[in-house]
């Protein structure tokens, strides 16, 4: 990774130098922080942080695969063990280090692994396939992250550690225990103060291996990971008789210098002042120093800030600077909270007046804050136990962007402060993501960005630029900002809204949007005059158009419920009108290829039987899917076809910032996949549990688990308040999720204004939302009522003719879009 | 598409009536074989544009019935299939440089809409 960094920051800093790359690994550098993400399905490529081609496209020759051998001094060269052999000028070791395996016996049996490379994890899955059991030696950051891996290959994992307590480096013995706890609570079974003696295999009827410990225990297993430490990677340079310190690493000196002059070391196989910095941003600095050398800057590497922040099994745990208190005279104040399972210890100096370490444990949210007061030597509040206590104890306030030094480190992958963000401001970038780009900050981990993201918007907002949350170039507001300003000054219409609040005539960006706010205000007829040229295509033809210029019918199924003679009419009309038929994901049935001219014919006959208008063209609700639930299956504890129909013919037609869906389940086993809708609901004995804010998608996200044991009418209610709220606040195309994980104070806010009606809008919410379903309308009917709008559906406004692109030939028996290709054949041969 | 044999014929021609055109949106005429995406926005001047209809890039006869708006002052119609936006005076693709689509003659001559080729 560091050597990667060297590389590139060589490479764009105008030393013409010509490079060589020469890994031992068979791929280019890849992330090997985010490593552990292999198991949850990002591929080699994706770790990947750059390419053969473009080394070569920025002129550097690249070998991977083929390990350097031997370092020859006096000549100036390397040699490789595939017998290559290259000169140099100057040299650059970015060994990095290696998993230490303790020398026991038996640790070097087929399933005893290590947790370093992409390969080292290919290799642990193999292993885990037919296994049941797994260990991991060593009870640190990275032993934890490789028991989490064993944990989702669907290994019982225990993790096995030498010292009292886990991750001693980083945490006190309460921060320790505290993580215990919560790792136990997970299944993952912890041995502390446990020394391996020997691994020997088993006759694998059981489990494959089994571990001897000195007090005479054992433990049966299948797989062993070691993470008991890493070691520097510094054999090449022992060899050439560069010094390297008593306990490894290749000493270096601040100019990044090895012992000759000519070799400089990065990253993690480097000594500096006795020490070993096993983080990426540290070797980051190093490899710029090293630069730095060559173009003649000569800066200096100090020394770095080992604070870390990371989520371990899903535990939260921070740790920062002198984390276990050793500084004379320290004082420390300690925070725990067995029940929220929450341990936070603050470190300061014995005057009170700064930071001088930190740990959390189950809650990192103060992390952000007191790592500035630490590194920027902020002075503290006269009673700094503020800093830990929760927020309802009067605890402290999130640190403002405004109070940080210049010289503050807002990113420490990229070493920017928050004097570069100023002065990129003021060198003319005037967004975040300007500002991004232009001084890299929050392009490496993302631990910054919400910090990086409050300096921007306040220094842009102190320079008097507008910080820009408009949602086009026509308005000069966010969505929710348009909502407020049409109702409170009961706008009915696009025209009156940018005459006096916008400018220009709009776009298919704030049109469509304001047509929304419109429609769940007021609720007119989306295909009145005044708001027809605002809609978007799919809303004005009341349908969605297809790759090919043609239109999909989809008709209303509440709750996935339909009769025989229904479906036989779904038939009838696909067949008539020559449509591609398919059942939705939306337990519902979907006719494609109509011709606009041929909506209208399509949907009386629907209405005559019966249908309604599904709105899967608008951002409006979809479907509430459902489960059979208590009526046929024998599990099922409530009516969940009932409640999805009537939810479903509640809330059809309410217009919204995204589409919205939902589904009711009978019972616990969710066959209808509620917790993956904008709103689930799930049947208990009692009642019903509410879920909030999932969906699948691109990014899926399981809801949030709302409110438990609900009846009929409080499930109904909280639901009119939820919608309501989402409708008046979110942005534009923000879906319930991501709106939640927008809004300030998350879940529990949400719960304070929906369950405790905190904001005292819970009448109104619910008015507007009696009002909406009271003015319901089918769209599709009120259209095909009225000729004047029909003329829109006319394909030409001089003539009876169809579109002649429009050509389909048959596939397993149905229509489907012809390509480009086969239009062309086809219309060539009838002309 | 625009072979010798359907060319648009050379007579001004009144393709439909004012009240056929809605307001702030468009509606698609067939003249000699071409399909003719017409926009009737009342507040402009002129009042009446007239674009191809076929989508270059969405490759499907669809312009006609894009969102029309201005982009920093510059009349446009998103396409309704992948959203580029058409200039409705000089049928230049804001997006990609090398793309246009034809534009027409056309006019509003007491209620009648008047097409010119
Ligand atoms: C027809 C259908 C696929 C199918 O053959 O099953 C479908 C088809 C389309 N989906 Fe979907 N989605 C369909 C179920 C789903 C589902 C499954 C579900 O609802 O249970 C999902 C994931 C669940 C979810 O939304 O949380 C889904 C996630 C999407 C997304 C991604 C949304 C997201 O938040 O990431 C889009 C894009 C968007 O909305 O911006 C999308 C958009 C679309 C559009 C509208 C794309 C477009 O603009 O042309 C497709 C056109 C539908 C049409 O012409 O009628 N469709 N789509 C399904 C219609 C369900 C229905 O009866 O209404
Ligand atoms: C699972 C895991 C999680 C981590 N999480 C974090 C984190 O959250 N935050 C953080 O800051 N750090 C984290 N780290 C540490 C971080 O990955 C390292 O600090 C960083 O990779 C060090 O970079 P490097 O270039 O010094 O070494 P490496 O990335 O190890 O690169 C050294 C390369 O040199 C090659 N090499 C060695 N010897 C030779 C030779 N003789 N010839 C040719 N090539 C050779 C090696 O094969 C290797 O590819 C994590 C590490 C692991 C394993
Ligand atoms: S969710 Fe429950 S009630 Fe519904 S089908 Fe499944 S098991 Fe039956
Ligand atoms: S701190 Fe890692 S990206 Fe900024």
């Amino acid at each position: 990774m560091v050597g990667h960094h060297y590389v590139e920051q060589l490479a764009g800093s105008g030393v013409t130098a010509k490079i060589t790359v020469l890994g031992a690994e068979p791929r280019p550098a890849y992330d090997r922080v985010h490593l552990s993400e292999y198991f949850a399905g990002r591929k080699p490529e994706e770790l990947a942080l750059t390419t053969r081609e473009h080394y070569k496209s920025i002129g550097v020759d690249a070998y991977f695969g083929d390990a350097v051998a031997t370092i020859d001094r006096e000549a100036k060269t390397v040699t490789t063990e595939g017998g290559r052999s290259f000169r140099y000028d100057k040299l650059v070791l970015a060994t990095g280090s290696y998993p230490f395996v303790p020398p026991i016996p038996g640790a070097d049996l087929p399933d005893c692994l290590v947790y370093r490379t992409i390969d080292d994890l290919g290799m642990i899955q193999a292993r885990s396939k037919k296994a049941k059991v797994g260990v991991v030696v060593g009870g640190g950051l990275l032993g934890l992250e490789a028991a989490n891996a064993l944990q989702n290959l669907g290994l019982k994992t225990h993790v096995v550690e030498f010292a009292p307590g886990l991750m001693g480096v980083q945490l006190d013995n309460g921060g320790s225990a505290m993580l215990r706890r919560k790792i136990e609570a997970l299944d993952v079974q912890v041995h502390t103060s446990k020394a391996t003696q020997t691994i020997e295999e088993t006759d694998g009827k059981d489990t494959r291996l089994v571990m001897n410990f000195a007090d005479g225990e054992t433990l049966a297993t299948d797989v062993i990971v070691f993470s008991a430490g890493i070691r520097p990677s510094d054999q090449l340079a022992r060899d050439c008789g560069l010094e390297v310190g008593p306990r490894g690493g290749i000493t270096i000196d601040y100019h990044c210098r090895t012992s000759d002059s000519d070799i400089f070391a990065i990253g993690e196989c480097a000594l500096y002042g006795g020490m070993i910095f096993g983080l990426v941003a540290p070797g980051y600095r190093m490899a710029e120093v090293a630069i730095s050398q060559l173009t003649g800057e000569h800066s200096a590497f100090q020394g770095a800030d080992m604070s870390t922040k990371l989520k371990l099994l899903g535990v939260d745990v921070g740790s920062i600077g002198d984390s276990h208190g050793k500084t004379p005279d320290a004082i420390a104040y300690t925070f725990s909270d067995e029940r929220e399972e929450v341990y936070k210890r603050l470190i300061v100096s014995a005057d009170g007046k700064t930071a001088l370490g930190a740990v959390l444990v189950g809650d990192c949210s103060d992390y952000d804050t007191l790592l500035q007061y630490y590194l920027n030597g902020i002075e503290l509040p006269a009673n700094p136990e503020t800093m830990i206590l929760p927020a309802s104890e009067g605890g402290a306030p999130p640190l403002g962007a405004a109070a940080l030094p210049a010289t503050a480190t807002i990113c420490s992958c990229h070493n920017v402060s928050k004097g570069d963000i100023i002065s990129a401001i003021d060198g003319g970038c005037c967004s975040l993501a300007d500002v991004k780009s232009c001084t890299a900050a929050s392009t490496g981990c993302g631990g910054c960005a919400a910090l990086l993201k409050n300096i921007v918007d306040d220094e842009m907002a102190a320079r008097g630029m507008e910080v820009n949350k408009s949602i086009c170039e026509h308005f000069q507001f966010t969505r929710q900002e348009l909502f407020h300003i049409i109702k409170v000054e009961s706008i009915k219409s696009f025209e009156d809204l940018i005459k006096h609040h916008g400018s220009g005539r709009g776009c298919e960006i704030c049109k469509p949007t304001v047509a929304s706010i419109l429609a769940s205000l007021w609720n007119d007829y989306i295909l009145e005059e005044k708001h027809v040229g605002l809609q978007d295509t799919n809303d004005t033809f009341l349908a969605n158009m297809q790759k090919n210029g043609t239109y999909s019918v989809v008709p209303r199924v509440p709750g996935g419920e339909i009769t025989p003679d229904k479906l036989i009419v779904l038939g009838e009309v696909g067949k008539k009108y020559n449509l591609y038929t398919k059942i939705t994901g939306g337990q519902r049935i979907d006719l494609f290829g109509a011709r606009v001219d041929q909506l209208p014919d399509i949907w009386k006959e629907l209405i005559d039987a019966g249908f309604e208008t599904g709105h899967a063209y608008g951002k409006a609700l979809r479907t509430v899917k459902s489960c059979v639930g208590s009526t046929w299956c024998r599990y099922g504890v409530q009516d969940s076809v009932s409640m999805a129909i009537y939810i479903e013919d509640r809330y059809k037609g309410l217009r919204s910032p995204h589409k919205i869906k939902s589904a009711v389940s009978g019972c616990t086993r969710e066959c209808a996949e509620a917790q993956s809708k904008d709103f689930g609901v799930i049947a208990t004995e009692h009642g019903w549990n509410l879920y909030l804010c999932g969906n699948g998608g691109m990014k899926p996200r399981h809801a949030d688990l709302f409110a438990t044991d609900l009846d009929d009418e409080t499930l109904i209610r909280y639901i009119d308040r939820f919608l309501m709220f989402y409708v008046r606040t979110a942005d534009r195309l923000q879906r319930t999720s991501v709106w939640l994980d927008n809004l300030e104070g998350g879940l529990d806010y949400l719960k304070e204004v929906v369950i405790h009606d905190k904001l005292g809008i819970c009448a109104e919410l619910e008015e507007q939302m009696n009002s909406i379903v009271g003015t319901y309308q089918c769209e599709w009917k009120t259209t095909i009522e009225d000729p004047e709008k029909l003329k829109r559906f006319r394909q030409f406004v001089n003539a009876d003719a169809a579109d002649e692109r429009v050509v389909f030939v048959q596939e397993r028996g149905q229509p489907r879009p012809a390509t480009e290709e086969e239009t062309d054949q086809l219309l060539a041969k009838s002309a | 598409m625009n072979t010798a044999e359907n060319r648009v014929s050379e007579q001004p021609l009144v393709i439909c009536q004012q009240e056929d055109l809605i307001p702030n949106s468009g509606i698609c005429a067939l003249i000699d074989g071409q399909q003719v995406a017409v926009f009737y926005l009342p507040d402009e001047a002129p009042q009446v544009y007239a674009i191809g209809n076929w989508d270059p890039i969405g490759k499907a006869n669809v312009l006609s019935r894009g969102v029309v708006g201005d982009v920093q002052g510059r009349l446009v119609v998103a396409s309704p299939l992948y959203k580029q936006h058409y200039d409705l005076t000089t049928g230049q693709c804001l997006e990609n440089e090398d793309v246009t689509v034809p534009t027409y003659a056309i006019e509003l001559v007491d209620s009648q809409v008047v097409f010119t080729p």
